[in-house]
């Protein structure tokens, strides 16, 4: 691929220079040089080693804030993506964020020699089965432990929450033990290659194990396997679900109670949940049903929530923090005491933002963040689902 | 077939592991070639992508080692060094590989002796495991 061939299939070429992207991207607004118009029009004109070598292509957070409001509907996302694969092939590939580790753990793997040993968590306390129709996605969460211990944060909670409201209304899901990454991150970082290994050993695995629905609580994967995998040739031919659906369906068959949980909260829409896939109600549905949960909405949400700071683990440098911070301040300015989410990834970084302070001598707001997926566990009430 | 040798990666510190294995060769202590050292400032400067890497490039195994805790040229690094390597040692493990393919060791100035026995140890036992089960990422990269 090359910069021409990109520029035809994300019709680059309509592009106004208008600058709309620019003026709502949540990178431009801290960091001077980051600019999607400026990189637009590079490579219109022809300069493809000023956007390929340009250490701001890996900073675009791929959010879509800037393709909503284009006015010509130029895919500024997947530009960047495509772009990011003809870096990679010039052996580009951004500054790494914790090290890289996590870039090498999705190529380590593709091998097909491996064992993983990822479900050593699960428990009796969870009823699973192999006959299900049902398959729940485990994701990276059980390598999400230890890289992210000391910044308090378990994603295993965030999958054990989810089996055990899966369980709660019945439903024992099948769990892979042999899943690999979605790749996610692979993909929006270019790494072609390595995406499609992984896609393709996932796929089949889905395949062979004759399921009709997928739930994820990952909206990550769950875009990756919604819109990638087909994009891509890797049919799984199931029902996909993220958590929050599931859950919204429920509620609305009147299959699902909650005992009281008074708590002021809000929500932050995870940009692949939001804008990538348009799932804004059903969080919302299912926070509004819990008995005694506030929900205030913070300056910027719905579409136009601004995201976490950082996607596919790159770039994450001062500017990154500065969107989080601020972005917690506007979660604490709405007198929530909790912040709810339904990423992971979000969760990462924000509890990131206000551990790791650093030296600086600015304030930083403090504010509980949860998953939505353990809200619902804990305020379900089991009685009435068990009979049901 | 010829037997199989495996390839070690290990990282050493400056001050005192590198040193030790530079002792090991003027003493002439005989330890198997099977080792590549890599040499780092400090044992606390290792992080857990060096050790991925080296898995992915084709390690069969790989030593981390460094100064004893008083040693440390830079007051703290075994103790970082110790962090990062239980967080590798977890990551390794989910990823299904032998727990016995990754070794923390401390040797320091004068251990010559000891650095040329552990190699000679890991090789033993690496040869029992067999190939590491990353090896097929590095051949389609030679392939290619």
């Amino acid at each position: 691929m090359n910069l021409e061939d990109i520029i035809q299939q994300t019709k680059t070429y309509y592009c106004l220079e208008c600058g709309k992207c620019t003026s709502v991207c949540p990178v431009a607004k801290y960091d001077p040089a980051f600019s999607p118009r400026m990189m637009i029009e590079s490579a219109l004109l022809g300069f493809e080693n000023d956007l390929v070598f340009n250490r701001e292509l890996f900073s675009c957070l791929t959010c879509y804030t800037c393709q909503q409001r284009c006015p010509c509907d130029v895919d500024f996302p997947v530009f960047i993506r495509k772009a990011r694969a003809i870096a990679q092939d010039n052996r580009q590939h951004g500054i790494c964020a914790h090290s890289g580790q996590l870039q090498s753990l999705a190529r380590l793997m593709t091998s097909l020699d491996i064992k993983q040993k990822r479900l050593e968590w699960l428990s009796d306390k969870f009823r699973i089965s192999d006959d299900s129709d049902v398959l729940f996605w485990v994701g990276c969460a059980p390598y999400f432990e230890p890289i992210f211990e000391d910044i308090e944060f378990s994603a295993l909670d965030i999958t054990m929450a989810s089996l055990k409201t899966l369980n709660l209304l019945g439903i024992k899901p099948k769990l892979l033990p042999d899943e690999k990454c979605c790749g996610h991150d692979a993909l929006w970082t270019g790494d072609i290659e390595t995406f499609k290994k992984l896609a393709e050993h996932n796929a089949n695995q889905i395949i062979e194990a004759g399921v009709k629905k997928i739930i994820f609580s990952c909206p990550e994967g769950y875009r990756t396997f919604k819109l990638d995998y087909p994009s891509h040739g890797f049919d799984v031919g199931c029902e996909l679900q993220h958590i929050s659906e599931f859950l919204a369906e429920r509620i609305e068959n009147d299959e699902l109670k909650f005992n009281e949980v008074k708590k002021k909260v809000t929500y932050q829409d995870p940009c692949r949940l939001g804008r990538h896939l348009g799932v804004y109600d059903a969080p919302r549905k299912v926070l509004e049903s819990i008995p005694g949960i506030e929900l205030v909405e913070m300056k910027h949400s719905g579409w136009e929530s601004i995201c976490c700071g950082t996607s596919a683990w790159t770039n994450c440098d001062s500017y990154s923090n500065m969107l989080r911070t601020d972005r917690l301040s506007e979660a604490t300015a709405t007198g929530a005491e909790t912040l709810i989410t339904c990423c992971p990834k979000c969760q990462t970084h924000f509890r990131c933002a206000m551990t790791d302070k650093g030296e600086e001598k600015r304030s930083m707001p403090s504010i509980e963040v949860m998953d939505l997926a353990n809200l619902v566990a804990n305020a379900i009430k089991e009685r009435a689902t068990v009979s049901k | 077939m010829a037997e199989f040798e495996p390839k070690i990666v290990a990282f050493a510190c400056n001050w005192c592991t590198y040193a030790a294995a530079d002792l090991a060769g003027t003493a002439r202590v005989q330890y198997p070639p099977n080792v590549y050292i890599v040499r780092m400032m400090c044992s606390g400067m290792i992080n857990p992508d060096y050790v991925l890497r080296a898995f992915e490039e084709g390690a069969d195994g790989v030593i981390v080692s460094g100064c004893h805790y008083t040693d440390c040229h830079y007051i703290d690094g075994p103790v970082k060094c110790d962090a990062m390597f239980v967080k590798v040692s977890k990551l390794m493990h989910i990823l299904g590989l032998e727990d016995e393919r990754l070794r923390r060791e401390m040797i320091s100035t004068s251990e010559g002796t000891v650095f040329a026995r552990v190699v000679k140890e890991f090789v033993d036992q690496l040869k029992k495991l067999g190939p590491s089960p990353f090896l097929s990422l590095r051949k389609e990269k030679v392939s290619v």
